[in-house]
């Protein structure tokens, strides 16, 4: 066993130190350190998509990096999407869309849907189901995850457009 | 989209927002891997790397030896369980089989079987310590085919089990893998057959495959010194995981507790227990609470899959489109121990159609595999598969629209299975009639290598039993406690049932699911059964309510009870007195205290689920991929309480059909080695593989419910690979009968096709 070594990145936007072996990955770091528990673990060999998390504004699967890569990076997770007690468009979209059914696939597919909303912001159904294929979810069958997607994106068109009316 | 009548009601038939949907979209909520105690330790598991072998030895001391170390188990550390048969809320289990497979005892019967443990403090720790474990094995040829394992001269997994014959006088087996034989049988087959104008008999082979939850299994355990047992998993039902972990530690159920967390998806794959024995024995050693998660790869490889199967079908047909007679053999593999549930299949099978003359003989029987457990209307989506496909064939050859053929056959109130029960008013023959009428049924389909396929599938849905308890709190809320855990928005279903009841909304019902210490016994979240049961449960605890809120009012009042009663969320008393339900809430105080409403279902029993289901697909000829384009299904929900969460379980349902039908399957080596064990190389459909799935709610309410719910879960994944079939056959002209329809195998058959 090696050495551990201290890591510092900002975590959902608070600078945050912990201490890490080389063989642990960035989820066993957020879950077992952080107690961060929101991103799952279905597979850990980056197949399913529950343990997404962004990384420098990128969607990662936080099984396959290491945690020490994290060094300097800005990690945001599934606790720092709503804003305080505020949920934001696409966490909105999921709840009211009935878009999980147990919900564990959930917290890796806003993650995804807000890397992918952040490229593109007005996706069609086909781009939203080719970004969404490396999220696997096994309830739904996925329709109304997509619409959930595509009801996120009207809404962020709709409060960006009258944002810029009442600037 | 809904043919519904549920408009009557003020709740029911509305879409709240799930009570549980906040801390699911804030990751806040806690499933079974985030549980974390005090002093908590990890283990890891040893598991066999073959499929069938007599362990000779095992030498746990270098493991036991390793820094970090805290307890290391086998098989020994569990009690012996003699020949004991324990009856479980869904059916009875054979105790020395539940143990052994949690952790083998003299022979592994798979690859994956567990066979020791290792506690640490932390999970790199005990994972390298399980290497350390040495086991000497004696090899046995494994025996991988449900056909083969059949013969005599297959290698035995169980040398004392014997047949169980459907008639007693069948005499003894010897030694053998088949473990049970079904038969049912009605009117006169062979004269049947004798009527018929047409008669199509077809074999065929459906694969291994797994409900493939995102979750794996999990279990945490702490065995404190003074005897108790508590368990915090993932379950779909903790009494009957309590149970389990009794028996199998040969403890009081009283003496186990399990906290049932959040579960990340089941599909009948979370009935059974495999880790929280091996958790408790892990604390009773170390003195410390200690939490066992699988790895994805154990999932696959030890966790029940369901079974792959072999079925010959054979149905008569009248000049009129009749179904004279039908009979069907089938062996369904059991896996490892004996129980696969071929004898619901045979019960499935016909279950559609109206068969004057019918015979149906199963076998259940035992392959070094691992031991196969329920998936979604266990055992229905084999048989669908072959009968829908011979109707299609008949169809085809007497020239009649599958929908028409169906209308002209289908089960009725009245109908008798060929296994004997009679239908109550079902709904198969409406399902029908919507997918005729769908805008999809009567748009032609055009373009080339294109095709349309329909089949129909039914399940049983069970009733079993529920409680639940609700405290009216003096905001004019309700704390509703229940039993059954919640996998897909059943906390909301239920709620909805009680608010319908008692005239207040859905959001002013507090929901929580409890532990076995907390609500009384309530059997597993299986069956389609909550939404039904659960519901009843709630629907009584409201009546309760009333009765008491009434005499609160006649108390304020000064009246007779009698005098009152319980309308539209208020109570009504005499010279138009009348007084709403939170305005009663808030004087609980000044009138005795506290409301509580208990409720309880045990005897009801439901009418059972139809679906049909109608797709259009497109088959690439070069290469054997199948495109699905557009699909819609339509089934019997009786009442849809919650229209997002019923069309949720049909799409969700509909999407693992297309799964199983065109990709999901187990590849094994000669050595019975699972050799896709990922989710890359299991491939379930993702978002990319399937189109939307459009939705019709046939409600036609199933009178043993109040509100004539009927469970929605299991009959959505029957018709799939039966519909698909159908299309493929129509859109390339070749026939399907083999599970899965992946592109190389429907390509040799596009290929077979062309060289004739
Ligand atoms: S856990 Fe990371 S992709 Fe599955
Ligand atoms: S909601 Fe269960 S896996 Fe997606």
């Amino acid at each position: 066993m090696s050495r551990k070594r201290v890591v510092s990145a900002t975590i959902n936007g608070d600078l945050v130190e912990f201490l890490c072996e080389p063989r642990q990955t960035l989820l066993e770091v957020l879950r077992n350190v952080l107690e961060l528990t929101g991103a799952k673990e279905g597979c850990s060999n980056g197949n399913c998509g529950a343990c997404t998390v962004l990384m420098n504004g990128r969607p990662v699967v936080s099984c396959l990096v290491l945690a020490m890569e994290a060094e300097g990076a800005e990690i945001r997770t599934i606790e720092g999407v709503a804003c305080g007690s505020h949920l934001d468009e696409v966490q909105q979209a999921f709840l009211q869309g009935a878009a999980l059914q147990c919900g564990i696939c959930t917290p890796g597919f806003i993650m995804q849907t807000e890397a992918l909303l952040a490229e593109n912001p007005q996706p069609s159904e086909d781009e939203i189901r080719f970004y969404l294929a490396g999220n696997l979810c096994r309830c739904t069958g996925y329709d109304k995850i997509v619409r959930a997607v595509q009801s996120a994106a009207a809404q962020r068109q709709q409060a960006s457009h009258s944002t810029q009316a009442t600037r | 989209m809904s043919t519904g009548q549920s408009r009557k009601y003020k709740v029911i038939g509305t879409r709240p927002v799930r009570h549980d949907g906040v801390d699911k979209v804030t990751g806040r909520a806690k499933y079974g891997a985030d549980v974390r105690l005090t002093g908590m330790l990890y283990a890891a598991m040893l598991r066999s790397p073959h499929a069938h072998a007599r362990i000779k030895r095992i030498d746990t001391s270098k493991a036991a030896a390793v820094p970090g170390v805290r307890a290391v188990v086998t098989s020994a550390d569990l009690p012996e369980q003699g020949d004991r048969i324990v009856e479980l809320g869904e059916g009875a289990a054979n105790m020395p089989h539940l143990s052994s497979n949690i952790l083998a005892r003299d022979k592994v019967l798979y690859r994956g079987h567990a066979v020791a443990a290792v506690a640490a403090d932390n999970i790199h720790i005990a994972e390298e310590a399980v290497k350390l474990i040495q086991v000497e094995y004696e090899i046995l040829p494994p025996e991988m085919d449900v056909v083969k394992a059949m013969r005599s001269g297959a290698s035995i997994l169980h040398d004392d089990l014997r047949t169980e014959f459907a008639s007693p006088s069948s005499g003894d087996s010897g030694p053998t893998n088949v473990a049970k034989q079904y038969l049912f049988e009605k009117g006169d087959v062979a004269a049947g057959f004798s009527r018929s104008e047409v008669v199509v008999e077809r074999e065929f082979d459906t694969a291994t495959v797994h409900q493939g939850y995102i979750e794996p299994h999990n279990a945490t355990a702490l065995w404190n010194p003074d005897g108790k047992i508590t368990v915090w998993m993932s379950t779909q039902g903790a009494f009957s995981a309590r149970q389990q972990t009794a028996e199998v530690l040969r403890v009081p159920v009283s003496s186990v507790k399990v906290v049932p967390m959040e579960i990340g998806g089941g599909f009948g794959g979370k009935i059974p227990i495999y880790l929280p024995p091996v958790a408790a024995v892990l604390s009773r050693k170390s003195g410390r609470p200690v939490k066992l998660v699988m790895q994805r790869a154990d999932v696959f490889e030890a966790t029940g899959p369901t079974p792959g199967s072999h079925i010959r079908l054979k149905m008569g047909v009248s000049k009129d489109g009749k179904i004279q007679a039908a009979e069907a053999w089938m062996a369904f593999e059991a896996g490892a121990y004996p129980g696969s549930p071929v004898g619901m299949a045979c019960m499935c099978v016909f279950a559609c159609y109206d068969i004057p003359n019918g015979r149906i003989e199963g076998y259940d029987v035992c392959v070094n595999r691992p031991r196969t457990f329920a998936y979604r209307a266990p055992g229905s989506t084999h048989v669908a598969f072959a009968i829908e496909s011979v109707i299609d064939e008949i169809c085809q050859k007497i020239g009649i629209d599958p929908a028409e053929f169906r209308l002209k056959n289908g089960a009725r109130e009245g109908t008798r299975r060929v296994d004997g029960p009679t239908f109550p008013r079902v709904g198969m023959v409406e399902t029908v009639e919507a997918i005729k009428n769908s805008a999809h049924y009567r748009t032609p389909l055009t373009g080339k290598n294109r095709g349309r396929g329909i089949a129909s599938g039914f399940w049983f849905n069970v009733g079993l039993k529920s409680s639940v308890t609700a405290t009216v709190n003096n905001d004019g809320t309700v704390s509703l406690v229940e039993g059954s855990t919640d996998i897909g928005g059943t906390r909301t279903s239920i709620a909805m049932q009680l608010a319908e009841t008692l005239g207040i909304a859905a959001e002013d019902v507090n929901p929580t699911v409890a532990d076995t210490d907390s609500v009384g016994y309530t059997d597993i979240t299986g069956g389609s059964r909550v939404t039904f049961a659960t519901g009843i449960a709630a629907v009584e605890a409201a009546k309760e309510i009333q009765r008491q809120l009434v005499e609160r009012a006649a108390l304020l009042w000064d009246c007779d009870p009698k005098a009152a009663c319980y309308v539209d969320g208020g109570v009504q008393g005499p010279d138009g007195k009348r007084i709403g339900f939170k305005e009663l809430a808030e004087k609980l105080h000044l009138t005795g205290g506290a409301v509580i409403g208990n409720g309880t279902s045990s005897a009801a029993q439901q009418g059972g689920a139809f679906g049909t289901h109608c797709v259009d697909l497109e088959v690439d000829p070069d290469t054997g991929k199948v495109q699905i384009l557009r699909y819609t299904i339509a089934q019997d929900a009786g009442t849809a309480i919650h229209p997002s969460y019923v069309e949720g379980q049909m799409q969700g349902g509909v999407v693992q059909g297309i799964g199983w039908a065109l990709n999901e399957e187990y590849f094994y080596d000669e050595q019975g080695s699972m050799r896709n064990a990922t989710f890359l190389d299991y491939r379930m459909p993702t978002t990319y593989d399937v189109p939307m799935i459009d939705t019709i709610i046939v409600e036609v309410p199933d009178p043993a419910h109040p509100y004539g719910v009927r469970g929605v879960g299991e009959v959505p994944i029957c018709p799939p690979p039966a519909a698909i079939a159908n299309a493929i056959r129509a859109a390339v002209g070749v026939r399907m009968r083999e599970l899965p329809m992946s592109p190389p195998r429907l390509l040799a058959e596009i290929l077979k096709a062309q060289t004739k």
